[in-house]
């Protein structure tokens, strides 16, 4: 379960998130929409305890984030939107590393490692230093990462970028799965099509509030009564409604 | 379709084209809104004109004591020029390989450049320009208190400025031709990510083997020549390394001309007309090769490296809590990985060596009885030197370790993990060699002076206690002042933060030789009244203590810091 209460993010004078308020609860894949600059990864950041909240609470599995920073931490995996890992560990390392961050250890933790990687096909690669793995491997090492120590809540941010098909149909089937075993997830995304067919619900984030929150169904009949489409109906809530002269740039 | 005879389009001047660099260098100067850097501009002008005045100083001393020399003042001064004019091309040659590997196939404008209608030639040009300005600043940094005390000293007159630039460019521009050539022709052998590799070895061992060499050669006989056998010996050492294909003797020679007013405008043709030749030969080799050799700098995927011997090691270190454990492995994993970081240890090496040489050096046991207080006074004083060594090692592998952990701060603070236990792993790793090297060090350099055992005793506990010390001070710095977007470990103790360091570290070093000082005194004391085995009174173990009790804090608070600050890092 995640649960947001007044949180806010200031960066001096500009307001990066202003007074939001969200929650989702234990077995539902909430997606994260908004344009370019809306909020969305500031908000994920603040949820993984990698940025503090300048105001408001901020609830992982009914655990504090602020005041109960490791307990909540450790019910929590965290996939960034871009795939950094040490370049001279190779993958298994790498996720052994991960894993003793969780305090886990061991041949539990060995078999999970395989388990993981068989399932990302990365097991080939095992002992490979991931300075040679593409991008879309070294994503897949880091989805494996956050769910090496089995947690209650996953936070990914574009989780689908540098994905090939096969991969990603993949990863929307282990997300689907994890939900339905009674995981939480939280999903930021550009793009419509993943989340419409994908999420539970939706939320809508522009110039740091949430603009429109709501089953995908909701959304849908709210832009049916407006004579418009989904897609439609998120460029006129996040204000990106206004078709652009195109002849004149191209001409 | 376009036609061939379609005309093409302007090409962008050398300014625009740079344009880039230079903008971002300035960007940097100047400050962001609601940012405070009085302080740190200030501590930074301040240990710079420090460090160029005593640079002045040393170079002052040194020329007008050869100029005092009579008849042979002009040669001996033209060939200390020549010596660092040498050692300059020499450290230009190394670090334009680095830099050209950098700035021709590794920058992130490439992709943006190679794709542009650009001339092959003004690519060239920018890049190598580029090139050259960021491996020779530094060069030229050090170049100004040597030739201005040159200038000073043979009155150079208001023109000897502009002389100086005229020998110093082609000097810069000779090596940078070279260094681009060279890592042009290995990029097409090797991948880009391989060559970076051989580069950094290369260079480190390169380095190391200069300083070594120039140590051996020396170069103190220079201004001692009554230590040979007679002038034609002494003129023949002179006169030994040069060479006249060198363009450092060219440069030494332009500027020595102009000083000694001998009108020769062959050093300066010689000069000018090489470097336009490199430059004529270096573009035709990169029209040659450089398409190629970008086109192999992209293929890293095929060079798999694979984990090798350290994918057990993690049974190295039993009954230790996972999470410490596999922090230190990681550590060291990824230190023994990185040619950029373990050839470090080739420099740290050579440093050593020279150290124990310079001790050996040292005219104290020729055969004439020497005085204990002597002997004394230079152990004691030898703790600094240690220290300082000591300071040095700490700086280049304990401070940045915080900061290389940049990019994967997602994943350090999403997680549960302690940042103090994250520390006290990184204190491990660092500090454990760091004892053991202090220790052999000052054991050895003791024994080469043939310390008496409470000078042993008190040295060895001095540096162990300074090192425990040192290497808490150096990592809590190195997170309090981090450089996160830094990717080249040996640039990072260069920052504002490095400088921090080291000048706590420096003070750190003289508040515990100043402690221990009075008690060491009062040994002195008692060993000349006839009790070599004179321990200190109740002052002199307070001394020690309060001595002991600094490198504790000196530890412990900037770890504590630390530790606050990684807790509320935003990354």
């Amino acid at each position: 379960m995640i649960r947001l209460r007044g949180v806010q993010k200031r960066y001096g004078r500009f307001e990066a998130v202003k007074s939001l308020d969200l929650e989702i609860p234990r077995g539902e894949l909430f997606g994260f929409l908004g344009p370019n600059g809306a909020g969305k990864t500031t908000t994920m950041r603040m949820i993984a305890g990698i940025l503090a909240p300048t105001a408001g609470t901020i609830e992982v599995g009914g655990v504090d984030i602020v005041a109960d920073p490791m307990r909540a931490k450790a019910k929590l995996g965290f996939i960034p939107d871009r795939p950094f890992v040490y370049d001279k560990l190779t993958g298994a390392e790498f996720l052994r590393f991960s894993a003793a961050l969780y305090g886990q250890d061991g041949p539990t933790v060995e078999a999970r490692i395989d388990e993981l990687l068989e399932l990302f096909e990365l097991s080939r690669w095992k002992d490979e230093l991931t300075e040679s793995y593409s991008h879309g491997m070294r994503q897949k090492l880091i989805i494996s990462s956050a769910f090496v120590h089995r947690p209650e809540v996953i936070v990914v941010d574009e989780p689908m970028i540098g994905l090939d098909p096969k991969s990603a149909r993949l990863l929307k089937s282990l997300f689907r799965r994890f939900v339905e075993k009674g995981g939480t997830i939280l999903m930021s995304t550009h793009t419509l099509e993943i989340v419409e067919g994908f999420c539970d619900r939706i939320g809508i984030i522009r110039h740091g509030e949430l603009a429109a929150c709501g089953t995908v169904d909701d959304l849908r009949r709210q832009a049916e009564r407006d004579g418009a489409g989904l897609e439609e109906l998120f460029l006129r809530l996040t204000g990106e409604h206004v078709e652009p002269d195109l002849d004149a740039v191209l001409d | 379709m376009p036609s061939s005879t379609e005309p093409l389009p302007p090409q962008p001047g050398f300014a625009a084209l740079t344009a880039p660099k230079w903008r971002s260098a300035l960007a940097r100067l100047k400050r962001r809104p609601g940012e405070k850097r009085e302080g740190r501009g200030l501590l930074f002008g301040t240990a710079g004109a420090l460090f160029l005045a005593a640079a002045f100083g040393i170079a002052w001393r040194a020329v007008t004591y050869f100029k005092s020399v009579p008849e042979i003042g002009p040669l001996l001064a033209g060939k200390l020029l020549g010596m660092a004019f040498l050692a300059f091309t020499s450290i230009l040659l190394l670090s334009n390989l680095v830099s050209a590997l950098s700035t021709f196939f590794l920058a992130k404008d490439l992709d943006l450049l190679v794709a542009a209608p650009l001339d092959w030639g003004r690519f060239y040009l920018a890049k190598l320009g580029e090139t050259i300005v960021h491996s020779s600043w530094m060069v030229v940094l050090l170049s100004l208190p040597l030739l201005g005390a040159y200038g000073i000293a043979w009155d150079g007159g208001p023109l000897f400025p502009l002389v100086a630039v005229a020998a110093l460019v082609p000097m810069l521009v000779i090596p940078g031709v070279i260094g681009s050539a060279v890592t042009l022709v290995l990029v097409n052998v090797f991948p880009a990510r391989r060559a970076r590799d051989l580069l950094a070895l290369v260079s480190i061992i390169a380095a190391g083997g200069l300083v070594l060499l120039l140590r051996v050669m020396r170069p103190e006989q220079l201004a001692r020549p009554e230590g040979f056998q007679s002038l034609v010996d002494f003129i023949a050492v002179l006169r030994a390394p040069s060479h006249p294909l060198l363009p450092s003797e060219w440069g030494s020679a332009m500027l020595m001309n102009w000083l000694t007013r001998i009108a020769d405008p062959l050093p300066i043709a010689l000069l000018w007309t090489t470097a336009a030749a490199f430059v004529v030969m270096g573009a035709a080799l990169h029209r040659r090769l450089y398409v190629s050799g970008f086109a192999r700098a992209q293929e890293g995927a095929d060079t798999a490296g694979r984990g090798g011997t350290w994918g057990r090691s993690r049974w190295l270190l039993p009954g230790m809590p996972a999470m410490r454990r596999e922090f230190i492995l990681k550590d060291l994993r990824i230190f023994f990985r990185d040619s950029t970081q373990w050839s470090q240890l080739i420099l740290l090496a050579v440093l050593v060596v020279v150290y124990l040489f310079n001790i050996r050096a040292l005219p104290l046991f020729t055969g004439e009885r020497v005085p204990v207080f002597l002997v004394t006074l230079i152990v004691f004083l030898n703790q600094g030197l240690a220290g300082f060594v000591i300071a040095a090692v700490a700086a280049r592998f304990i401070f940045p370790s915080v900061s290389l952990e940049g990019r994967l701060l997602w994943l350090l603070r999403s997680s549960p993990l302690d940042p103090r236990a994250m520390l006290r792993s990184k204190y491990l790793v660092g500090t454990l060699p760091l004892v053991v090297l202090a220790l052999a060090l000052t054991a050895t350099t003791n024994t080469i002076l043939r310390a008496s055992p409470f000078m042993m005793l008190v040295s060895l506990a001095t540096v162990l206690a300074f090192t425990l010390g040192v290497g808490g001070l150096a990592l809590g710095i190195g997170t309090l002042y981090p450089q996160f977007d830094s990717e080249n470990a040996a640039q990072i103790p260069t920052s504002f933060g490095g400088l921090v360091f080291m000048l706590l570290a420096i003070a750190l070093l003289g508040a515990v030789i100043v402690l221990e000082a009075f008690p060491v005194v009062e040994h002195l004391r008692a060993a000349q009244g006839g009790d070599p085995v004179a321990l200190p009174g109740p002052q002199g173990w307070a001394m020690f203590a309060a001595a002991a009790l600094l490198c504790v804090a000196a530890a412990v608070v900037p770890m504590r810091l630390a530790a606050r600050k990684l807790g509320s890092l935003e990354a």
